[in-house]
């Protein structure tokens, strides 16, 4: 057993609303330089939808992630001969174009356009070229259109789902979506750590953040094809790849990251958790039906004697253990078993785990009325037990979050809606009624954990959201700056005006 | 001093003294600034046709000069058959071509396309046209002064060994044709600005990736932790007040 902590994370995607607050606060922090303005490391896709870049799923296209080539894991960009070969030229690369060409708007002509007969307007110049351009795309240019025909349709994620359901999440009356936050998984088995040709991209094992050297780093780009969630993006201005820091100087000085911190809806919890390195090569490899659960096998219980005792031999103080038993991660993940990573079948075992969401039952119009096809006393229970009724399908979010394993998914709603049930009871009611105990028991849970349940969902403090273990920068082999001092530099800790080429 | 001593006795010395000192220098103090400045997330197409065929003539073809140098027994005794002559030569002028006619598509692309146009810097430009005078001149020689793998071992080989071993000889290439002189020339010139623009990216050819493991995990602080931290003696009496002088300087970052 060769323990090591990771600062992990979980995302209630009930919760989400869609506000960006996340995106604004990280762009304002990290990227709002020369050559990052289209870098979005957090940003909040519509789903159904085809998310950012446009149909990053697609891995045929752009050959993220691993897989399973004779038994044995490769990556699914290149072995590492071709790696070599494809410096000049690499076929897997994303365009511009399938994010959006930076934009702003000429504002001056508001204030110096000459008198004339028409308002004076501001146009929309390019951000690279500084000349007026026609928008075509843009930051969440999909928001919202959930039903669209350009958009959700087009999402990688209907394979599975039976053509009559997806015509029927297409009609407007039945449009049902929800959001996805994203940022760097800030995987176990990364992809884009793998496939950089000069080894610029490495893991910390102290915490588990995947960063970028801006000093190794020589602009191969094969970091932003390799990862599979399209989060390593290419500064086209200083010709280096940049992604996702987890605000590490936010987290060395025991603050969130800026995205969780800000998060509006509260969806975001952030906190150590224990994992078996020994076991990463095995459980990256293991049956694509069986890859949450091998991934979740390698989480330790930070409660097991055995495990704080390979922890402490292997360097972690006591207050990173103590952390790892209080963190919200650990107890959404492992204990009530509420999360799952995002596209298990990438094979690189990300480290941000999402709470599925619920969706309402399926409904349809009669003579321009809502009907819902059951009664509405036994809405919650009917749907307890005909999930397949629920307006977001069963396998499209398996598709998301359980390489397409139905079963997965089924008992995490189930529990989600005993909660839902049970305290709508108690709230509504007053007392439990034997059916609601009997759902709670079918669920697979108790009164006590769904309390627990709750309280983590509902109310939690900040201390209870973000468990930051203390990061003793005093031991620090590297001095970091100011956090601040980074603003406006290359945001990795480099203290140089990130200017392109000598 | 004449003018043969000038170019291809005291500029080599100096393209030579700029190409080491400065890269070396670049690559150690500014390593931010060392990269491959790729283009391709803003224009893809283009890029294809003229980087592909540039890149890997290019360096099919430095190959065969390097070659030549070092073993130039080699390839006289190759090219004691006529039709291994001929076949190198045709290869090469292919070669030639082939990288010619993707310098001039980058050479287009970078000066048409407006997102290219936003990040080119004057010395990339310069840097494509030395290539192509570079080019050209090979091209001319390879044409023009048959065969080249023919005297190259005769003229050539001895000229870059004795600048390479301090002991210079320009007249060897004091009496060529322009076109070769020029050649010869540029390709000092090249070496010159070589760690002053985006050929420095040639330095950083990442050969390690054949065999470096897949995952890089580095501990961060482990090396200080293990250290046994020496006592030190308290900043204050310690009949006074510790918990609130801790306070005083814990700040915003706590104590821990």
């Amino acid at each position: 057993m060769n323990v090591r902590a990771h600062i992990s994370m979980t995302f209630h995607l009930d919760k989400c609303i869609g506000c960006h607050t996340c995106s604004v606060a990280c762009k304002n922090l990290w990227t709002d330089r020369k050559g990052t303005e289209y870098m979005w490391w957090n940003n909040v896709e519509t789903r159904p939808g085809t998310g950012y870049p446009t149909g990053w799923e697609d891995q045929e296209r752009f050959k993220g992630g691993w897989e399973k080539k004779n038994g044995q894991l490769e990556l699914r960009l290149h072995s590492r001969a071709r790696g070599l070969t494809n410096l000049f030229y690499n076929p897997a690369l994303p365009e511009l174009d399938d994010y959006y060409e930076p934009f702003t708007f000429d504002y001056q002509n508001l204030f110096s356009a000459p008198e004339g007969d028409d308002q004076p307007v501001a146009r929309p110049v390019s951000m690279i070229t500084g000349e007026p351009m026609n928008l075509e795309a843009g930051p969440n240019w999909d928001d919202d259109l959930g039903g669209s025909n350009l958009y959700a349709q087009n999402d990688p994620n209907w394979v599975g789902v039976a053509p009559e359901i997806q015509a029927q999440m297409a009609e407007i009356e039945r449009v049902a979506f929800n959001y996805l936050p994203r940022i760097c998984n800030h995987c176990l088995n990364p992809a884009c750590v793998a496939a950089c040709p000069s080894g610029a991209i490495y893991k910390r094992a102290e915490d588990g953040v995947v960063l970028v050297n801006e000093n190794k780093c020589k602009g191969w780009r094969m970091c932003v094809a390799a990862c599979p969630y399209k989060k390593v993006y290419y500064n086209w201005a200083t010709g280096k790849s940049e992604k996702c820091i987890l605000c590490f100087p936010r987290l060395e000085t025991g603050q969130a990251p800026a995205c969780f911190h800000s998060c509006v809806g509260r969806i975001r919890y952030l906190g150590a958790i224990l994992y078996d390195a020994d076991r990463i090569a095995t459980a990256a490899n293991a049956e694509t039906q069986e890859l949450v659960q091998a991934q979740l096998d390698a989480i330790l219980d930070p409660f097991d004697p055995q495990v704080i005792a390979a922890a402490r031999a292997n360097g972690l103080g006591e207050d990173w253990i103590k952390a790892a038993q209080a963190s919200p991660v650990y107890k959404f993940v492992k204990v009530w078993k509420l999360a799952l990573p995002l596209h298990p079948e990438y094979r690189t075992m990300a480290m941000l785990f999402y709470i599925p969401p619920l969706s309402p039952i399926v409904s349809s119009i009669e003579e321009g009325l809502v009907r819902l096809e059951l009664p509405p006393e036994k809405v919650d229970f009917e749907l307890f037990n005909h999930l397949e009724k629920a307006r977001l399908p069963l396998e499209y979010l398996a598709n998301l979050f359980a390489a397409g394993n139905v079963e997965v998914i089924k008992p995490i709603l189930r529990k989600l809606l005993a909660v839902r049930i049970y305290k709508r009871r108690q709230s509504v009611e007053g007392s439990i009624d034997p059916a609601t105990l009997k759902i709670v028991e079918a669920a697979g849970t108790t009164p006590e954990e769904i309390e627990a349940i709750y309280q983590l969902t509902t109310k939690p403090t900040l201390q209870e959201r973000f468990v930051v273990p203390p990061y003793h920068r005093e031991m620090a082999t590297e001095v970091w700056n100011d956090p601040l001092a980074h603003k406006g530099e290359t945001g990795v800790g480099f203290i140089e005006l990130p200017v392109r080429g000598d | 001093m004449n003018w043969n001593i000038l170019l291809f006795q005291v500029f080599p010395y100096v393209a030579l003294a700029l190409l080491i000192i400065v890269s070396f220098q670049r690559m150690r103090g500014k390593p931010f600034s060392v990269s491959s400045l790729s283009s391709q997330l803003l224009e893809r197409k283009l890029l294809y046709f003229g980087s592909v065929p540039f890149h890997w003539g290019l360096l099919i073809i430095l190959l065969g000069h390097l070659a030549a140098l070092l073993v130039p027994q080699g390839l006289l005794l190759w090219n004691a058959v006529p039709m291994r002559l001929y076949l190198l030569e045709i290869t090469g002028l292919a070669l030639a071509l082939w990288t010619l006619g993707g310098l001039l598509v980058l050479l287009y692309r970078r000066l048409s396309n407006r997102r290219i146009l936003a990040v080119t810097r004057p010395t990339d430009v310069i840097v494509l046209l030395l290539l192509l005078v570079s080019i050209l001149t090979g091209i001319l020689t390879a044409v023009m002064y048959r065969y080249g793998s023919f005297w190259f071992p005769s003229v050539f080989t001895p000229y870059l060994w004795s600048i390479f071993t301090l002991r210079p000889r320009p007249e060897l290439v004091a009496d060529l044709p322009f076109w070769i002189q020029l050649h010869v020339f540029n390709f000092w010139v090249l070496l010159a600005v070589f760690p002053f623009t985006r050929l420095i990216h040639i330095l950083t050819v990442p050969l390690g990736y054949l065999w470096r493991p897949w995952q890089l995990v580095i501990w961060v602080r482990k090396p200080r932790r293990l250290q046994p931290i020496p006592p030190v003696a308290p900043p204050y009496p310690t009949s006074a007040k510790p918990q609130a002088a801790l306070q005083d300087k814990g700040g915003a970052y706590g104590s821990d």
